[in-house]
């Protein structure tokens, strides 16, 4: 059961829960456990736990090995590495032959504040989604976080997991059943749709609220299935809208905005995206001042509305 | 083990025609890894008609033991000896390569029976294995995991990674094999990147070392019996090696690493195979 609104925590404490009674699950990590909170799995099940140094490469193939011994491996570094440093690992020893790997990439985005632009991912969307075979998820918040990590031990396949390192608001519905390749709608609206992913839904919803009261009806999207991306979904949501908005704490370049936009081409809605231009990330003293300095708060999301509608 | 004179020549015997199915796969106007395949089809022969527990009729069969040729192209000697078992139709040699064929440039599991991994990208095999190791001893299974590295791939960081990990977690079911040929794609590995003090390295890092001829059959059989009755980690055989051995006009080039064979070159390849039929009968 969750104990806190933590993301990776959550993780950790999920995937103890769940090697009680799958003995198939296996932990692997390069010296950040008590980061990415796969240190949790040591202490239950030390015989499935296993310490592969700060050796990114050997772990990813390693983990490879692990699936064709019918294990269900996740490998645990900060996103930046788990994705950028053993890409070729990911790509050929594990999605080629198409293994059943559970990568997670952790401290995603710009959450690692203080280690700044080399600790910090905003290419690992891009990277994990244009390889075939690969799932891309990004939960939003804890409650999501713990229903994902169920589904992908379910899952048959690779997985690519990105976590949030920050606490979040809690904002999906703990009762509602989750399904990999299924996104939800968590503010409705009329105007403007808003497909959002990550710490970026939380923004996105606070932005609607700021709408609501310009007389802007905006609909809120949890995207937290990137690929399979559920394009029929998409289309669906967009349904009778001015203007598609897309939000995500990941560069502009490959992300979500760009799925959405491949999604969307065909209905001639006009699409504005939010993101992390076309730059690295930097140290600062908190997550706070990061989000408002990359244009990732809520205010940023309403702009891209506002500017998409016309108004000002 | 004392092995006969008998099983010893048969198992040479097995080589020759490991070494006639790769040339079946090399016709004139093919291009084929033929140099990292010959180099490696004495141990292979070993390995796959000797030291393995192979199921041809269930290619899955949990008890097997496993093989991983981390050095993918020369994946071609491992086609011809699955070929020689019967895990898929001999017509599929002539096909290699082709789009409708089984038999992928580098290996496919997915593809081809037999094949345990993808392999191909240099530097991941041994780390595969690591992972298929730890996984067969989380199950107490006996099945062995062998791993057939170039010399050339050794230059891979990653290589030494899973050496290091592979001690670390002491995993004792796994042998790796060097095919060390000393030639690599355009040059020889003394040229290109020399890694001098091959033995003194696997040893820094905890392997237990077996240093062989890697075209002596009992040497071959007696390094893997050691191999496996080695219980306190990983082992690795150095194999010293010809590329392309076997073939007079083409051993120790580097140009037949990945080359097509002229008419009269591949004539006189078949007339190398009938000489070293005769030489095993002499």
């Amino acid at each position: 059961m969750r104990t806190s609104d933590s993301l990776r925590k959550t993780y950790g404490e999920t995937l103890v829960e769940l090697g009680k009674n799958n003995k198939d699950i296996v932990m692997l990590e390069a010296d950040l456990g008590n980061s990415t909170m796969s240190s949790l799995f040591a202490a239950s099940y030390p015989e499935r736990y296993f310490q592969m140094g700060i050796a990114e490469q050997n772990m990813a193939s390693t983990a490879a090995g692990l699936a064709l011994a019918g294990k269900i491996p996740f490998i645990n570094s900060f996103a930046v590495f788990a994705s950028g440093r053993a890409y070729d690992q990911i790509r050929s020893s594990i999605t080629i032959a198409d293994l059943n790997v559970k990568i997670c990439g952790s401290s995603a985005g710009l959450s690692d504040y203080g280690d700044g632009k080399t600790h910090q991912s905003i290419d690992d969307i891009a990277l994990m989604q244009v390889l075939p075979h690969m799932t891309v998820l990004s939960p939003c918040d804890a409650v999501e976080t713990e229903k994902m990590v169920k589904a992908m031990v379910d899952h048959e396949g690779p997985v690519y997991l990105r976590i949030n390192r920050n606490d979040l608001p809690l904002v999906t519905d703990p009762e509602q059943p989750y399904h990999i390749g299924k996104m939800s709608q968590l503010a409705d609206g009329k105007d403007v749709v808003i497909f959002a992913t990550g710490i970026m839904v939380q923004q996105s919803l606070k932005a609607a609220e700021l709408l609501r009261e310009e007389g802007i009806s905006a609909r809120v999207v949890n995207v937290s299935t990137i690929k399979p991306l559920d394009t029929a979904a998409v289309l669906s949501f967009c349904k009778g809208m001015k203007g598609i908005v897309t939000a995500e704490e990941h560069s502009v370049i490959g992300g979500l905005g760009s799925a959405i936009a491949s999604a969307t081409s065909r209905t001639r809605i006009p699409l504005e995206m939010l993101g992390v231009d076309d730059r690295y990330g930097t140290s600062a003293e908190n997550y706070e001042v990061l989000l408002r300095n990359y244009r990732l708060e809520p205010e940023d999301v309403a702009g891209k509305v506002r500017s998409i509608l016309g108004v000002n | 083990m004392n092995y006969s004179q008998e099983t010893v020549q048969n198992l040479c015997r097995k080589a020759v025609q490991v070494r006639a199915n790769i040339l079946e796969m090399i016709p004139p106007g093919k291009v084929g890894h033929l140099g990292g395949s010959a180099s490696s089809a004495d141990i292979m022969a070993a390995l796959y008609f000797h030291a393995m527990k192979v199921n041809r009729d269930d290619p899955k069969d949990p008890t097997r033991d496993r093989l991983i040729m981390s050095k993918g192209h020369a994946v071609l000697v491992q086609y011809a000896c699955l070929a020689e078992l019967g895990y898929f139709d001999r017509s599929e040699l002539a096909k290699v390569k082709t789009f409708d064929g089984k038999l992928q440039g580098h290996p496919d599991m997915d593809k081809t029976p037999g094949i345990e991994a993808v392999t191909g990208s240099l530097g991941q095999g041994l780390s595969i294995s690591l992972g298929l190791a730890l996984g067969l001893t989380l199950d107490a299974s006996d099945s062995h995991v062998y791993t057939i590295l170039g010399d050339g791939e050794l230059a891979e960081g990653q290589v030494w990674e899973a050496v290091m990990a592979a001690r670390v977690h002491k995993a004792s079911n796994l042998t790796a094999i060097v095919d060390w040929n000393g030639i690599q794609a355009t040059s020889t590995t003394a040229e290109i990147f020399p890694i001098e003090n091959l033995a003194d390295k696997w040893t820094a890092f905890g392997w237990n070392v077996i240093e062989i001829d890697g075209h002596d059959m009992r040497q071959i059989l007696e390094a893997l019996d050691a191999a496996r009755a080695y219980t306190e980690g990983p082992s690795v055989i150095l194999a010293r090696t010809v590329k392309g051995k076997g073939f007079s006009f083409a051993e120790g080039k580097a140009k037949y690493h990945n080359a097509s064979m002229s008419e009269d070159e591949y004539a006189l390849a078949w007339k190398c195979i009938e000489e070293m039929k005769k030489e095993i009968e002499a």
